[in-house]
């Protein structure tokens, strides 16, 4: 069942095209998909008060409306370890178009995978799962699963994936937390079967899996504009 | 609905005969079902008239007897008067042969059809298709009887949006003696669609497995197909045309762009066990493995031939379909080397794949598949014959399909398809043995058993 809140965001989005990355967290959030501890940072104060808190490292991302793909953009600064590194990324971010705030973000470590869905023409919602990062178009190293997932599909997902071994433990790396890993597919699976009508296609990229956990860095919910 | 007035009529009028022109499509099929089916045939012309000695109708409802299956070959802007006057009379369903209507940008003229036949709950397949080919019952195809090859009556049925590609399958299943239940063009496929056609035949006594080629399916119709097939307990084969993607649509996002259109199309199918065809060799062979076996394997190959190369040809195709070729221990080897002849006792080699050289003589061949059979290391048989060897006869295909029938282990033969073999390939056709003309097509036939899951 679709919860008020969800709905009122896509809602909001849709004049935009696509939902902006923190209301993207808070929806995934809402689902128990596990993303890292973050603040939507619109003065410097909270950017500040966010790592008094939680510390450094983090990493700044730019909120704009206006920009969709923020590494073309240089709106994406990993490894900020100070004080004066994050006041200037923000002075900078904030001259950026249509600028509506800094995402400051815990930085999370692990094996960068990707998960996705599109709504198909013939076949309706489909979930996309593979190796993630920023090439991989290139690698293109996925599995598509017609939606909803069932428990035992996730097997048969990763087996299928030509690196697949790198996520079982290669040449003395851990396997990723496949329980964890599990969690996540069947949560997004349950989300977008909920959100199908309002969204075109959902990049989750990456997803970062360790040993302990899975947690979505970066995420691109773009609606259709019916 | 129901579909059996369709394809198992025992009247059939043809509508649009011409009194002028015997070479018009109506003719065509008026002629062949009245000279060649035991169906009962009238023509229908608003001129009336004769046609062959045959009184030709004014109108549909002039026919004494009720009509099951009307073929409409009219033009286009008569046929939505006429399949109302079918409706009316009551007739079974129809065959519309004409084209002139959503192909063209007539959605308007098809709309009506359909909406019509909806709320009569009529069935017919069409428009711009061939129709229907129910073999020895009617045949609905405007292609004059002399042209066609016709398979023999067998248990694959073939759906298919093109009627060329469905005429040319019949072509190649007569070629490889693949058995047809049921063809059908389905063309427009305004009313009757895919998922109707599986539906029906999934329930018909006379079909063992179910193909279709398919060009698209309309909003969401992939999905309603997918999972019907994968409720269907008979295996479903489909081969689709239009896989690179069409034109370079701006895509947004990574999933959009990796998840295109025949992706999606290609993996859904698999995950529902749904066995899909990428090319014609590929759908032939399957049609042929899984017209006569449908246990499935896992997918571990023995392969028993009477040339070295054919043998390590036929394990570099299994090898990459993923197919095993498990090696043989040492006292398997043995207890199939007791059985051998003198001549080939010493120089056979027997690791799997197994060489019987070209002085092994047919009962060398039926002592290995009936051991090969009876273990459990392998789940399927691979024997590639090469008839030309001096110690093969005739015989043996019927031999050792004997072996199949005893022991219930798959067993697929690869013999050339020339003429002067055709007796031996009969013997293994004729006994339910699939038999292909190549070894890459032999392997295919074995990895059809493994992808179809479900069966």
């Amino acid at each position: 069942m679709l919860k008020k809140q969800i709905k009122e965001t896509l809602e909001a989005s849709k004049h935009n095209g696509w939902v902006l990355e923190p209301d993207a967290k808070a929806l995934l959030h809402s689902y128990e998909i596990g993303v890292p501890r973050f603040t939507w940072a619109v003065n410097m104060d909270e950017a500040l008060q966010f790592v008094r808190e939680h510390g450094f490292p983090v990493v700044a991302k730019v909120v704009s409306p206006q920009i969709l793909h923020k590494s073309d953009v240089g709106g994406v600064v990993p490894g900020i370890d100070n004080d004066e590194k994050l006041h200037d990324t923000f002075q900078r971010f904030s001259k950026m178009e249509a600028f509506a705030g800094m995402l400051v973000e815990e930085m999370d470590a692990g094996r960068e995978l990707m998960i996705g869905a599109k709504v198909d023409e013939q076949f309706g919602p489909i979930i996309l799962f593979g190796m993630g990062g920023t090439a991989v178009e290139i690698y293109n190293d996925t599995v598509l699963r017609m939606a909803p997932l069932q428990k035992q599909d996730i097997p048969f997902m990763i087996k299928n994936l030509k690196a697949h071994r790198l996520l079982e433990g290669y040449r003395g790396s851990k396997p990723v937390n496949k329980e964890a890993l599990t969690k996540v597919l069947l949560a997004f699976s349950d989300l977008v079967m909920d959100i199908h009508e309002f969204i075109e296609s959902i990049d989750l990229n990456p997803v970062l899996c360790s040993p302990e956990q899975c947690v979505v860095v970066d995420a691109r919910i773009m609606l259709n504009r019916k | 609905m129901d579909f059996r007035a369709l394809f198992q009529p025992k009247t059939l009028a043809v509508i649009g005969v011409s009194l002028q022109n015997d070479q018009h499509p109506a003719n065509v099929v008026f002629n062949k079902n009245h000279l060649r089916y035991p169906v009962k045939v009238f023509p229908v012309n608003p001129k009336g008239g004769s046609l062959q000695g045959e009184v030709v109708f004014k109108k549909i409802a002039d026919i004494p007897q009720k009509v099951d299956l009307a073929v409409i070959a009219a033009r286009a802007e008569h046929v939505p008067e006429i399949l109302s006057e079918c409706i009316k009379c009551g007739t079974g369903g129809a065959a519309v042969i004409s084209g002139g209507f959503a192909e063209i940008g007539r959605n308007d003229l098809q709309e009506s059809l359909v909406s019509m036949a909806k709320k009569a709950d009529f069935p017919f397949i069409g428009p711009n298709c061939l129709g229907i080919y129910a073999p020895s019952i009617v045949d609905s195809f405007f292609l004059p009887s002399e042209r066609m090859v016709r398979p023999e009556q067998g248990n694959v049925a073939v759906v298919s949006q093109s009627g060329g590609i469905l005429v040319d399958q019949m072509l190649k299943f007569k070629e490889e003696g693949i058995g047809l239940s049921l063809g059908v063009s389905i063309g427009n496929k305004a009313m009757i669609r895919e998922i109707d056609l599986l539906k029906y035949l999934e329930k018909d006594p006379a079909t063992r497995v179910i193909a279709f080629y398919v060009e698209g399916f309309a909003r969401g119709e992939g999905r309603d197909f997918v999972l019907a097939a994968a409720r269907c307990p008979k295996p479903v084969i489909v081969i689709k045309s239009g896989k690179s993607p069409g034109g370079s649509k701006a895509v947004s996002s990574h999933t959009a762009s990796l998840a295109g259109d025949y992706e999606v199309f290609s993996q859904v199918l698999a995950q529902m066990g749904v066995v899909e065809a990428k090319d014609e060799l590929e759908l032939i062979s399957f049609c042929e493995s899984l017209s006569c076996y449908q246990t499935p394997i896992e997918g571990k190959i023995g392969i028993i031939t009477g040339s070295g190369g054919h043998g390590a040809m036929a394990v570099d195709v299994c090898s990459a379909h993923g197919l095993l070729v498990p090696g043989l221990a040492t006292p398997e080897q043995e207890r199939i080397r007791e059985d051998l002849s003198r001549s080939i006792k010493t120089i056979a080699s027997l690791g799997n794949p197994i060489d019987l050289t070209g002085s092994a003589v047919d009962e060398d061949f039926v002592s290995t598949a009936r051991h090969l059979s009876t273990i459990p290391e392998i789940d399927c048989v691979l024997m590639l014959l090469l008839p030309y060897l001096p110690g093969i006869t005739s015989d043996l295909g019927a031999r050792l399909s004997s072996i199949y029938q005893k022991e219930g282990k798959a067993l697929i033969a690869y013999v050339p398809h020339v003429e002067k073999f055709r007796m031996l390939i009969e013997g293994f056709e004729l006994n339910g043995v699939p038999v292909s003309h190549s070894i890459e097509a032999a392997v295919l036939m074995a990895e059809a058993l493994r992808r179809c899951q479900p069966c």
